[in-house]
């Protein structure tokens, strides 16, 4: 396990590795949205209320979810960055950090495209919505501050401590938004309860996150390659790779 | 007691800058010599002092003529609107944080120094909200004059402010320390540090709301009062991290 780890740090063996596992992903993230959408799209059945509008769902969960997972793996990539001092480990969190703005973009994009049918309005100061929005800031304010250093090394590093910020802030923010304000429906996945949806209409949706998460990682291995031929470019093993 | 060359005792200042083993002195020393420093820059700068105050009295002016000077109107945005406006203040007069200190070297001296660096950026910190987050919560009232503040409110105005610019100078510290190095740090240290600011926003806000409607302001003071010590807790080392990575990459 230990060497496993350890071996990780290498860019080289990352490297392989990432391309080996790149395929697997690839193909479970095709398979998965692919079964999901039209599950969802076609055979889930309507809801009562808010009638075929409510399929929104099935693109704003999944986005929603994997804004908030992504920023956390950004933070753990930044501690391992700071204790360990591993340089996989910070371009991990830097090819994931544009991903994590897009789904949060997205979950917000769905959302008050969701919001026009059922609550009648583009936007409202709800508190789910608002720290969505807070966290496309703290997205925003981690890419910013990288593109500010001309040093990749203490970039990283300065990235990382804000990371680590964030993310002590993230629940901080959410919860003092939602005392302040919520209108917004419960979360629809916890992992107390059952969900209230019917199993018809949340097993698609399940498949949809799943599949969600698969791109992700797929796409996060296939930038990481890059990023890491990119930040590597000088050492030997890349350049007998290009010729 | 170690002794100079010239016969004379050491003051605490110079002996907490002395790197000599056996000349080591208590942590209450160091907080000391470094506020009187913090202290004595600032009497010598003298104008920036007044500077956060000005901008919040403009900021303030502002809002009626833009809005409207109706007096219904005004009070009822005005606990809010204090509060974003002191929160603007005090985020403008944390890019001078450690600016001038890295400009001149001396925070290079202040990360060689034996002492621990936590508890100086505290230091630090501690003078940056005594001379900027305090006046401006004393201030805040008398702008809350000028927007016809219901009378319940000016109190706990005041109390919000103290507590709450405490935790935004904390805070905004960890940005202004990330970004010191940058030639164009300012704008990018309101991009970083605003979306933190928020949770302080509201809590303090939310306390004058809850005072001119007569509801009970404890809860919203003593969550600001949590956050404070949260921050109080953490910060430092947050700050002495991107103080370190600033400047020695």
């Amino acid at each position: 396990m230990w060497t496993f780890i350890h071996k990780l740090g290498s860019p080289k063996w990352c490297y392989t590795l990432c391309g080996r596992l790149q395929p697997g992903f690839w193909a479970a993230a095709a398979l998965l949205l692919c079964v999901g959408s039209v599950w969802a799209l076609g055979y889930s059945p309507r809801d009562y209320q808010m009638g075929d509008s409510y399929r929104i769902i099935y693109v704003h969960v999944p986005s929603a979810i994997l804004a908030q997972s992504i920023f956390i793996a950004m933070a753990v990539a930044s501690a391992v960055l700071l204790v360990w001092k591993i340089k996989v480990a910070d371009m991990a969190a830097r090819v994931m950090a544009p991903f994590g703005a897009a789904m949060t973009f997205l979950a917000l994009f769905s959302g008050s495209l969701w919001g026009v049918p059922t609550w009648g309005t583009w936007w409202t100061w709800d508190a789910r919505l608002t720290s969505m929005l807070i966290q496309l800031f703290l997205y925003l304010g981690v890419i910013a501050l990288r593109g500010a250093f001309g040093s990749a090394d203490q970039g990283a590093k300065a990235v990382a401590v804000l990371t680590l910020v964030g993310v002590v802030n993230i629940p901080i923010i959410k919860y003092s938004v939602v005392w302040w304000n919520t209108l917004h429906q419960p979360a629809t996945f916890t992992l107390t309860q059952p969900p209230a949806m019917v199993a018809s209409m949340w097993m698609p949706l399940l498949v949809m996150v799943l599949g969600f998460y698969c791109f992700f990682i797929a796409l996060t291995l296939y930038r990481l390659r890059n990023e890491i031929l990119r930040r590597e470019s000088r050492t030997r093993w890349v350049q007998e790779l290009a010729d | 007691m170690p002794r100079s060359t010239t016969g004379m005792k050491f003051t605490d200042e110079e002996r907490s800058l002395a790197p000599v083993a056996g000349t080591t002195i208590g942590l209450s020393a160091v907080w000391r010599a470094q506020v009187k420093r913090e202290l004595a820059l600032a009497r010598r700068r003298g104008g920036d002092l007044l500077n956060p105050l000005l901008f919040l009295a403009l900021v303030v002016v502002l809002f009626p003529l833009g809005i409207s000077p109706q007096p219904d109107l005004l009070a009822e945005i005005a606990p809010g609107l204090l509060w974003v406006a002191a929160l603007l203040a005090m985020l403008l007069s944390l890019d001078a944080l450690f600016r001038t200190d890295f400009a001149d070297g001396s925070l290079e001296q202040l990360l060689l120094s034996p002492q621990p660096l936590p508890l100086l950026c505290l230091a630090k910190v501690f003078v940056h909200w005594l001379l900027t987050g305090m006046p401006l919560a004393l201030c805040a009232p008398l702008m809350g004059v000028l927007l016809s503040l219901p009378g319940t409110g000016y109190l706990t105005l005041a109390a919000s402010l103290a507590l709450g610019t405490a935790s935004l100078s904390l805070i905004g510290a960890i940005g202004a320390a990330l970004t010191v190095g940058l030639p164009r740090g300012g704008v990018l240290l309101s991009l970083l540090v605003l979306p933190l600011y928020i949770p302080v926003l509201i809590f303090g806000a939310g306390a004058v709301q809850a005072a001119i409607q007569g509801g009970g302001t404890a809860p919203a003071l003593a969550l600001l009062g949590a956050l404070l010590a949260l921050a109080v807790a953490a910060a430092p080392f947050a700050i002495a991290g991107a103080l370190r990575i600033s400047v020695n990459g």
